[in-house]
């Protein structure tokens, strides 16, 4: 208790703190938001819930991880920081392709099913690629540790790794590039319109089963590539997934489906949220915090849709 | 005497014969009877009533941790006791052991019951996957929370006092509370099935809006079935906490993704919304856990995530499903052949 108040005098006796927990809060909740804004595809497009999302996020980092590790990058002259930025698109892909085997083997005979198959499905899915992913690298934390300098403002009290800048500026990209794609391309055009209707998309013509299995993977592709952008910085651990899936549903369900700007909002909300939390509260409270904040939304969202019910006597 | 009658006596007299005939698999049998406690109550709210909690784990978690610290505290004052580093030792004499026992199993399932009527209030005008998720956020919610109490142990999680008397005998006391707890719930809810109270929770699950508009006060229906299946809970995760004698939040206690989701599994393989469904499904995953677990060292958890997929994706109906299916005359529906358009029933 003592250490709690401690930390929130901190807070209001060095303002420039309160700066530096929201740019730390941000960068991640850019990450958290791509990963939100896949699962909102997903959801609104085939109405299934994935709870393996936070596992794609992970696994698209140890791709990464795995890539600048065997060194076969740099054995070409590259270095490290170089070979960690190629990880991301090569991430992107290769959870691409995990995300189509995904949707071909077990998505494609849940979409039509109640939803709690697919959350049930998902949830195995997570367990297994958790484990897969034990079994494969361990269960360390592991980093990239690129070789990035580190900005200091305000007499050093706030540090920004360039890795972080890099990180962000990525993830903006990436989210800018699906934006446009949702926007301009014909297959981005195809969600939409399946999204909207399936049934009336089927009959203007659109294969939506292609559709379905697209936006799979492109959700899939999009949390591995922010996966590969959190191991340049922050650290991964095959039993993180469900953290990570946790806080998308946490994004989604504040923000609704199919509302950008507020995915992205909330995203960078909940990134702050959970940083001054664990300030406040401690680091060991950091997943609590995410999971307490999925039952405020829940709760929130809850009491504004509350009716009057009555019995009758 | 029917068949019927003859197979319930059969099954019970293997139930008390069965850790005297096989005492080395003691412990086996008694996580069977645990497996099938939960599978049983996760059924009365998901398969009866329509609610898929995911967090149902959350009573195991709190009646493990409940039942510890009424029973060590009834003599000792936890926080000493929790303490990792504690200098002294606390010894009980048997009679302490038993009665905190006792008294910390029925206390868990006390407390239990009134943390479903608490969190159902707030969690039950949740639907669908919202509920899922929920329930699920709130059992995550209490591993990590607890974890972090210093009085409840930490990390660590708390070590529990020796059992007297040899080991053996202490196994076979574990097997008999499992065991008769799960006859006792069995029972109870082949009568709790046939009631009134029941046909309105089916009524619930099979349209919420519909039982609402026929007066059924459906949030006191689900909070009452929701409190007595953690009544049940807590009291098989209290004596649980005294078998595992050390147990730590999150991996035992709150173990979201074990028997968490195992149990689910179970009554999803066995058929949802069935008496008997739960039971068989437990049985046969858990001898399928434990054959996993012993010829696939490492690879056990994704053969495990493997199974909870095909069951979910092509299993759902689950055996008892299937069953009806076949042999709808078990079940007591007859079958015309002749004019089945007509009498189909």
């Amino acid at each position: 208790m003592d250490q709690i108040l401690f930390n929130l005098g901190l807070l209001v006796d060095y303002p420039v703190v309160n700066l530096k927990i929201i740019i730390d809060g941000v960068m991640i909740g850019a990450l958290f938001a791509l990963a939100a804004y896949g699962l909102a595809l997903v959801w609104g497009v085939m109405n299934v819930k994935n709870l393996a999302q936070g596992d794609f996020v992970i696994a698209g980092g140890y791709v990464s991880w795995a890539l600048v590790r065997t060194g076969w990058l740099q054995s070409i002259g590259l270095s490290d920081n170089i070979a960690a930025l190629i990880g991301v698109p090569v991430a992107f892909l290769v959870m691409a392709g995990i995300g189509w085997i995904a949707f071909r083997t077990i998505i494609v005979r849940v979409i039509e099913r109640d939803v709690f198959t697919s959350l049930l499905a998902t949830f195995g899915l997570a367990i297994m690629m958790a484990q897969i992913l034990n079994l494969l690298f361990g269960s360390d934390t592991q980093s990239l540790k690129l070789e990035y300098d580190t900005l200091y403002f305000a007499d050093g009290l706030i540090d920004v790794p360039i890795a972080k800048l890099v990180g962000v500026c990525m993830a903006a990209a990436l989210a800018l590039g699906v934006i446009l794609f949702m926007k301009n391309s014909r297959m981005g055009q195809a969600i939409r319109a399946t999204a909207q209707d399936a049934r009336a998309a089927q009959v203007l013509g659109i294969d939506t089963d292609r559709v379905y299995a697209f936006t799979f993977s492109l959700n899939a592709a999009i949390c591995g590539a922010a996966g590969a952008i959190i191991v340049m910085v922050w650290v991964i651990q095959p039993f993180y997934g469900m953290t990570y899936s946790i806080r998308a549903f946490v994004i989604v369900t504040a923000a609704g489906l199919g509302n950008l700007p507020g995915v992205i909002a909330a995203g960078l909300g909940i990134g702050a949220a959970e940083q001054y939390g664990s300030h406040i509260f401690g680091i060991s409270y950091q997943q609590a915090i995410a999971v307490l904040l999925l039952l405020l939304v829940l709760f929130v969202r809850l009491m504004q849709q509350r009716r009057k019910r009555q019995v009758l006597q | 005497m029917s068949r019927n009658a003859i197979l319930h006596i059969v099954l019970l007299a293997a139930t008390i014969a069965a850790p005297l005939l096989f005492p080395a698999y003691n412990a086996f049998l008694a996580t069977l009877w645990l497996f099938i406690i939960v599978a049983l109550t996760w059924d009365m709210t998901g398969g009866q009533m329509g609610y898929n909690s995911l967090g149902n784990i959350f009573f195991y978690g709190t009646g493990m941790y409940v039942g510890a610290v009424i029973a060590i505290g009834m003599y000792f004052p936890v926080g000493e006791w929790t303490d990792a580093a504690r200098s002294e030792l606390f010894l009980m004499s048997p009679g302490q052991y038993y009665t905190g026992l006792a008294v910390g199993s029925l206390g868990a399932g006390i407390f239990c019951a009134l943390a479903a009527l608490i969190i159902g209030a707030l969690t039950f005008g949740l639907r669908g996957p919202y509920f899922a998720i929920g329930t699920l956020g709130v059992a995550i919610a209490g591993g990590e929370i607890v974890s972090n109490i210093e009085w409840l142990g930490g990390g660590q999680g708390i070590s529990m006092p020796n059992p007297p008397g040899d080991f053996d005998s202490f196994k076979v006391l574990i097997y008999y509370l499992f065991a008769g707890l799960g006859v006792v719930l069995f029972i109870f809810l082949r009568w709790f099935y046939q009631t009134r109270f029941a046909a309105a929770i089916n009524a619930i699950r099979d349209d919420e809006e519909k039982a609402e508009a026929m007066g059924i006060h459906t949030l006191r229906y689900k909070l009452v079935t929701w409190a007595i299946a953690a009544f049940f809970v807590g009291i098989a995760g209290s004596i649980s906490a005294f078998q595992l004698i050390h147990f730590e939040p999150l991996e035992t206690a709150y173990q979201t993704i074990n028997l968490g989701i195992f149990m689910v599994v179970c009554v999803l393989l066995g058929g949802k919304g069935t008496l008997w469904g739960p039971v068989i499904g437990a049985v046969i995953f858990h001898v399928f856990k434990e054959v996993t677990w012993n010829y696939f060292l490492g690879g056990q958890w994704i053969a495990l995530g493997a199974l909870i997929v095909v069951i979910v994706v092509f299993f759902q109906g689950g055996l008892m499903g299937f069953f009806r299916r076949r042999f709808p005359e078990w079940f007591g529906v007859r079958v015309e052949t002749k004019g089945a358009t007509e009498t189909a029933s």
